[in-house]
């Protein structure tokens, strides 16, 4: 009896070792605590590679069993992809189905798509999720700041098709599909399950777009339906800005189609210091997860151990969190919490001195 | 203008503080009329009194737009008001009111309610496109004595009413598929430019910031930007930059103090507005209008897509400020500048002493108790 039990465990753990693209239902890969789990790293450019530097130095201090397959972005189109990501990088997510991305430069030129684009097509990453708090020791003007943004990334107003009507007369499309907005919906609801989240907010501006805002929110009631425990409510995107500017303890997880939500996160991110300190993760079919830092190469400061690695940081505790090592996530996470909160390692940019691998030193010391 | 304001202000905090036993109110008042600007002199004639539609509307409009009535009539100003009922729920705005406004060519406004996802479309969209009222203006400020998080803001917002997103244009293409579509002509482009640089020439301001999300919306926005530009080859005395939308709303929250005047299309506007009425005070004391070529529609500057709920208006607690303020941009408009003057004054004496303000703001006066602390500070 113990012995079919434990061969039926095992063989279930074989299965779900290997994440099924087909299956679009599961947000989340599966992870074996015994083997190490094989992740795709983009360090990017200018500032990228001294902070994946430094995220593989504090995944290394607290044991995370991740094995890292590193990937750069070429200066060659590849004509697979239309870019100069070449289609070895975007199968090796897929494979591994996480990923880590530092900033990239989209270089000026024609012939190629734009590096972002070509990821979220070609992995199908169709929600942005920004979780926004306030970071306890960061004083800025707001406080208590603790909200999650989930923005619809595929379609809506960045669909990118515009043409020219006649001279001096352009139109430019808005999708709304019901198809995407169930997906972001339902991937909305169930992160505020999973990270116990009380409150979901749907932004919309169907007052006046109608029949598009409009299908987004009856997608988001369908949804909220099946989660009844979870308070559903839908706000006019004026009145979300202006809420979030003067009170932003009021919101809790925001759902929002593509426009909406790249203003919205954007400045969610200014109300708690910057783009420097938000983590971000694209969530994608088959539950693909590509955590990113959102902010730019820096080229400037590039190669002088300057850079401040907390949004990468971040966003991995993201990844982790993803492939469900909630325990090594906590860690990590107090830890760069508690290096910030103290004050004594901070990079240039929060006021401080420290290098990059000061500052790095000091989170893994704090584990 | 919020500008000549500041001065007799600071005027007065000097006194009050100065000042132990004389009342500072009375000082400040004396040291108005030594303050007071080189007269403007009118045309024989202009003292008739003018007509201006008023549309009290639904929510706290009715509110607020009979405390304007009430402070013009104790201020004497030269208006008269004709009223006109609208009501969000009327499937178009009567054409009698329309036919006011043409006449009168000025309009005083509250806001009016427009129903989520039903069938009728905004009457507030309707009156600019029926109107050609092209312009939307925005006046954020820090009120002196009203605490923010943010300082020194002092931010236009102009904003192109009539196309972009909210064209209305939508269709289904196939069941669970919806298509809007967003309409951006040089015409339009051009003209709202213009305007913002006008207006930025005629009120002394230093710079203009184009609002844009060009590079994603190329075609679309890349329009908007190079009808800026053109316009702004014209100003070579006004400085011009471009920011993309969501660095914006970034800055904004950070360093509001950077931005000057600032000219968006429709929606990014609609939103650029409501965030800066936010860090400014609140859209409760934000003024603002709709201008075109012809006519002009003065109402609350940023109003957060509500009309306020059913417990303020039963309470009669709403804010009547933004509209206040409004109401002497209108008599601004309209050629009157003592009048503006005084009402702004008091509108910020009112604020400034702190005791009679409105929920929104701290406090927990009524509406009237505000009108009628504004009316007692009138000089």
């Amino acid at each position: 009896m113990a012995l079919r039990r434990l061969l039926q465990r095992s063989s279930i753990n074989h299965i779900s070792s290997r994440v099924l693209p087909s299956c679009i239902h599961s947000f989340c890969a599966a992870a074996s605590p015994s083997e190490p789990i094989r992740a795709t790293l983009f360090p990017g450019d200018g500032i990228g590679p001294e902070i994946a530097e430094s995220v593989k130095q504090v995944f290394n201090a607290a044991g995370v069993p991740i094995e890292w397959e590193e990937h750069f972005v070429g200066d060659k189109v590849d004509p697979r992809t239309e870019s100069l990501l070449t289609w070895e990088s975007l199968e090796s997510v897929r494979r591994n189905g996480v990923g880590l991305k530092g900033p990239m430069a989209t270089p000026i030129g024609k012939g190629h798509r734009s590096l972002n684009l070509t990821l979220r097509k070609e992995l199908g990453l169709y929600a942005n999720v920004r979780p926004c708090y306030s970071l306890p020791g960061y004083k800025t003007r707001y406080d208590g700041v603790n909200l999650v943004t989930i923005r619809e990334n595929t379609e809506g107003e960045y669909s990118g098709l515009e043409h020219q009507v006649v001279r001096g007369v352009v139109e430019s499309l808005k999708i709304i599909t019901r198809q995407a907005s169930l997906r972001v919906a339902e991937y909305a609801f169930h992160y505020a399950k999973t990270n116990g989240r009380q409150r979901v907010s749907a932004i919309h501006k169907a007052n006046i777009m109608r029949k598009t805002d409009g299908l987004f929110l009856k997608c988001c009631r369908e949804v909220a339906e099946k989660y009844p425990e979870i308070t559903y409510e839908e706000v006019i995107i004026d009145n979300c800005c202006m809420m979030l500017v003067k009170n932003p303890t009021l919101f809790d997880v925001l759902v929002m189609p593509n426009l909406y939500g790249d203003i919205i996160s954007d400045l969610c991110a200014g109300l708690i210091g910057g783009l420097g300190l938000t983590p971000s993760c694209n969530i994608g079919e088959g539950g693909i997860a590509l955590a990113e830092a959102v902010h730019g190469s820096a080229p400037d400061i590039a190669g002088k151990n300057l850079a401040n690695p907390t949004a990468l940081l971040l966003s991995s505790v993201m990844m982790l969190r993803h492939l469900k090592l909630s325990d090594k996530a906590d860690r990590i996470h107090n830890a760069i919490l508690s290096t910030i909160a103290e004050g004594n390692y901070r990079t240039v940019d929060l006021g401080g001195t420290s290098s990059t691998t000061d500052f790095t030193k000091a989170v893994c010391d704090h584990l | 203008m919020a500008r000549r304001g500041l001065p007799l202000l600071r005027h007065i905090l000097r006194d009050s503080a100065a000042a132990a036993s004389a009342p500072p109110l009375l000082k400040a008042l004396a040291s108005a009329e030594s303050r007071r600007s080189v007269t403007y002199m009118p045309r024989p004639g202009d003292g008739t009194p003018r007509a201006v539609t008023l549309i009290p509307g639904d929510g706290i409009g009715p509110l607020v737009t009979g405390a304007v009535r009430q402070v013009m009539e104790a201020m004497h100003a030269p208006v008269y008001f004709e009223t006109y009922e609208v009501h969000g729920d009327m499937d178009t705005v009567p054409p009698e009111v329309i036919q006011s406004i043409r006449k009168n060519k000025v309009c005083l406004k509250g806001g009016l309610a427009t129903p989520v996802g039903g069938g009728v479309s905004s009457l507030n969209v309707q009156l600019r496109k029926e109107l050609d009222l092209y312009a939307s203006l925005v006046h954020c400020f820090n009120l002196p004595g009203l605490p923010t998080r943010h300082q020194n803001v002092d931010i236009v917002v102009i904003r192109e009413n009539t196309e972009g997103e909210y064209s209305g244009l939508e269709h289904e293409v196939v069941p669970g598929v919806v298509e809007s579509l967003k309409v951006m002509t040089k015409f339009c482009s051009e003209r709202i430019a213009k305007y913002a640089f006008e207006y930025a020439y005629l009120n002394n301001r230093k710079k203009v910031t184009a609002v844009h999300k060009a590079n994603i919306m190329k075609l679309a926005d890349g329009l908007f930007l190079e009808s800026c530009r053109e316009v702004a080859t014209k100003y070579p005395g006004i400085k011009y930059n471009e920011i993309i939308v969501d660095n914006c709303c970034m800055q904004l929250v950070s360093k509001p103090e950077q931005f000057d005047v600032m000219v968006t299309p429709n929606l990014y506007g609609n939103l650029v507005a409501n965030t800066a009425a936010g860090i400014a005070g609140g859209t409760g004391v934000m003024p603002g209008g709709n201008v075109g070529q012809d006519h002009a529609v003065f109402e609350q500057g940023a109003s957060a897509g509500n009309v306020g709920n059913q417990k303020m208006v039963e309470k009669k607690k709403a804010n009547p400020v933004a509209l206040l303020l409004s109401s002497a941009m209108m008599l601004r408009h309209l050629q009157f500048p003592s009048f503006a003057d005084r009402l702004e004054t008091a509108v910020k004496l009112v604020i400034l002493e702190g005791e009679y303000r409105t929920k929104d703001l701290g406090g927990d006066s009524t509406t009237q108790e505000v009108v009628d602390a504004v009316i007692a500070a009138l000089d």
